[in-house]
């Protein structure tokens, strides 16, 4: 357990220096030039400007120095300067973070307690005319795009519940009910396309699962199918889910940039897209390199409980 | 009709998939011919009308006719999806490909290199390329292509290495056949049904993804019609018509869908291990 888990943070370290280095060359491989860019997006270009920017940004030193100045001060926090606002980059990113997390969580949470239930009631719902019927629910539900479906809850509850608030965002503290009833059709929209893929993945799992000869000895001996289900199939069933939801998760985030755009929620995504329209790259790159280190992180911690779940992993 | 078709042909959603398909890409060919109106030309008095004989499905805010548009949008939305996959299927093979048979340290850097890409969520690994390149549609298509790169690299690799060791590939070698001999008419054949079936899945998800970038305003700019933008302009008028953004964005789930039930048959058929099953 223990190799496996320093082979694993090893090739983890690996990765997070390959995604530093891209996140920072990120602002040098503009076509162009990134300083002028950037400034003239807001305020007029002088050449004093330009030099005052490019200090601040430390793009006159040469690219190794920069690489570890920049690296350095990230491993300690500072993600720099928002080049309008002058904030702190981290803060600006804090400030939005816990947003777009409880947004995302609460849709995992509910996606993946919705498929389970779904999943088993489908896998013992078996014949022909059923596995197409299933197929195409989940299909569909996967290539839903989620601002049409945002869109059109939207529309619906404007025509059948004209009181209901369903744009914006409202802290919990100032208004509990005002937050929660925001939330409700930004986590619908985000859980459904993740429930339609997760419930997939259980069903055909558990349908493999079923037809073994443990099973089978199982029924033979007389357990009831409850015990059967829950207590030999289903956490064996378990293990392929284990993997999806390691990889969904990166697709959640990238839902939630549209879903917060769809809702106007002012979690990360509204920030970057803010970010770009002002050519703010030092927080885009923040931003970037925030998340995908925290998705490799969470990747790993799936990696641990895949290997945890399931015995036969090898720690090799 | 070879033999091989016939269980996608058979296959309920196989046939679905395959005649959404078609009818998207033929919308998409046929668009200036089959489109009553111009995409682009506005008619404020007949705008953001219901469907009616005139209008098929409705105007927009600026009267434009919205089934003209999305013709149009769906040949923007194939466009970018085609050279997305085409830049991600030929880079990627071309990178798993080389990987497995020059292994060592080539094939160590290029697969850890698919690795990092790899770890940014696709979304936003997307913007990041677009904020570099500024918003437009072909380097939508450009960061979409590259996003998917690793999955064509790490999809081919695994089958061109077991192909590199079978006996007659090194009964190739021991001819004197060159590389490129090898590669392109023994490697390549057979990684081919593989490639196929993730070509079509991805094209599913590149319509999607170019949907949703064009909705951020990262994709095609106005006025070019294009179904995700066409739906972001929709929603400002939701309340008074939703019909821009009704049907636009079921136009994007159509196209998905039929790729993506045409792929996931696909798979079922050609797959050697789920055959017979």
């Amino acid at each position: 357990m223990l190799s496996f888990l320093a082979k694993r943070s090893l090739d983890l370290l690996f990765v997070l220096f390959g995604v530093s280095v891209l996140v920072f060359l990120m602002i040098r491989l503009i076509p162009g030039d990134a300083v002028q860019i950037m400034l003239g997006a807001n305020t007029e270009i002088t050449p004093e400007g330009l030099a005052a920017l490019r200090e601040k940004l430390g793009l006159n030193k040469p690219l190794l120095v920069q690489y570890y100045d920049w690296l350095r001060a990230a491993l300690h926090g500072d993600l720099g300067q928002s080049i309008w606002t002058g904030r702190p980059i981290s803060e600006e990113i804090l400030q939005r973070l816990p947003i777009t997390l409880e947004l995302t969580l609460l849709s995992l949470i509910i996606a993946i307690g919705l498929a389970i239930p779904v999943g088993v009631l489908t896998a013992y719902w078996r014949n022909s005319s059923a596995e197409y019927l299933i197929r195409l629910f989940s299909i569909t539900g996967v290539t839903l795009p989620s601002f049409w479906l945002g869109t059109l809850l939207i529309f619906l509850v404007f025509k059948l519940a004209p009181g209901w608030q369903s744009l914006g965002y409202v802290p919990f503290n100032q208004d509990p009910w005002g937050h929660i009833s925001r939330l409700v059709l930004p986590v619908i929209t985000l859980s459904l396309p993740m429930l339609a893929g997760l419930s997939r993945v259980l069903r055909s799992s558990l349908l493999d699962v079923l037809n073994q000869d443990y099973i089978r000895t199982a029924r033979a001996k007389g357990l009831t199918e409850r015990v059967v289900l829950y207590k030999h199939a289903l956490r064996n069933a378990m293990i392929p889910l284990v993997t999806v939801i390691g990889i969904q998760v990166g697709y959640l985030f990238g839902g939630a940039i549209v879903v917060e755009q769809v809702f106007a929620i002012p979690g990360m995504g509204r920030l970057i897209l803010g970010a770009i329209n002002e050519r703010n790259y030092p927080l885009i790159q923040g931003a970037i390199l925030l998340v995908t280190t925290a998705f490799v992180i969470i990747n790993l911690l799936v990696d641990l409980i895949y290997a945890k779940l399931d015995p036969r992993v090898e720690y090799a | 009709m070879s033999p091989s078709l016939w269980p996608l042909l058979r296959n309920p959603l196989g046939l679905l998939g395959l005649l959404l398909t078609l009818l998207v890409v033929l919308c998409a060919l046929l668009a200036p011919t089959l489109a009553p109106y111009s995409p682009v030309e506005q008619n404020i008095l007949a705008r953001l009308s219901g469907p009616t004989s005139a209008h098929w499905l409705g105007t927009d805010q600026f009267g434009r006719d919205l089934f003209s548009r999305i013709l149009f949008g769906f040949r923007n939305s194939l466009l970018v999806a085609f050279s997305s996959v085409l830049i991600a299927v030929w880079v990627g093979t071309l990178l798993g490909v080389s990987a497995a048979y020059v292994g060592g340290w080539y094939d160590r850097v290029v697969m850890r290199l698919m690795d990092v890409l790899l770890a940014f969520p696709i979304i936003l690994l997307a913007i990041g390329i677009i904020a570099m390149l500024g918003p437009s549609q072909w380097n939508a298509a450009l960061a979409i292509g590259i996003v998917y790169i690793p999955t064509f690299a790490r999809l081919t690799r695994g089958p061109a290495l077991v192909v590199r060791n079978t006996d007659y590939v090194q009964a190739a070698v021991a001819i004197g056949a060159g590389n490129r001999r090898i590669v392109l008419r023994h490697i390549l054949p057979n990684l081919a049904s593989v490639i196929l079936v993730q070509t079509t899945l991805a094209l599913s998800t590149a319509i999607l993804v170019e949907s949703s970038l064009a909705f951020l305003g990262l994709g095609t700019q106005p006025p070019n019609p294009s179904l995700g933008q066409m739906l972001s302009e929709g929603r400002a008028y939701l309340t008074l018509s939703p019909w821009t953004s009704v049907f636009s964005g079921l136009a994007i789930l159509l196209a998905s869908l039929g790729f993506n039930l045409l792929g996931d048959t696909l798979r079922d058929t050609l797959d050697p291990r789920l055959r017979g099953q």
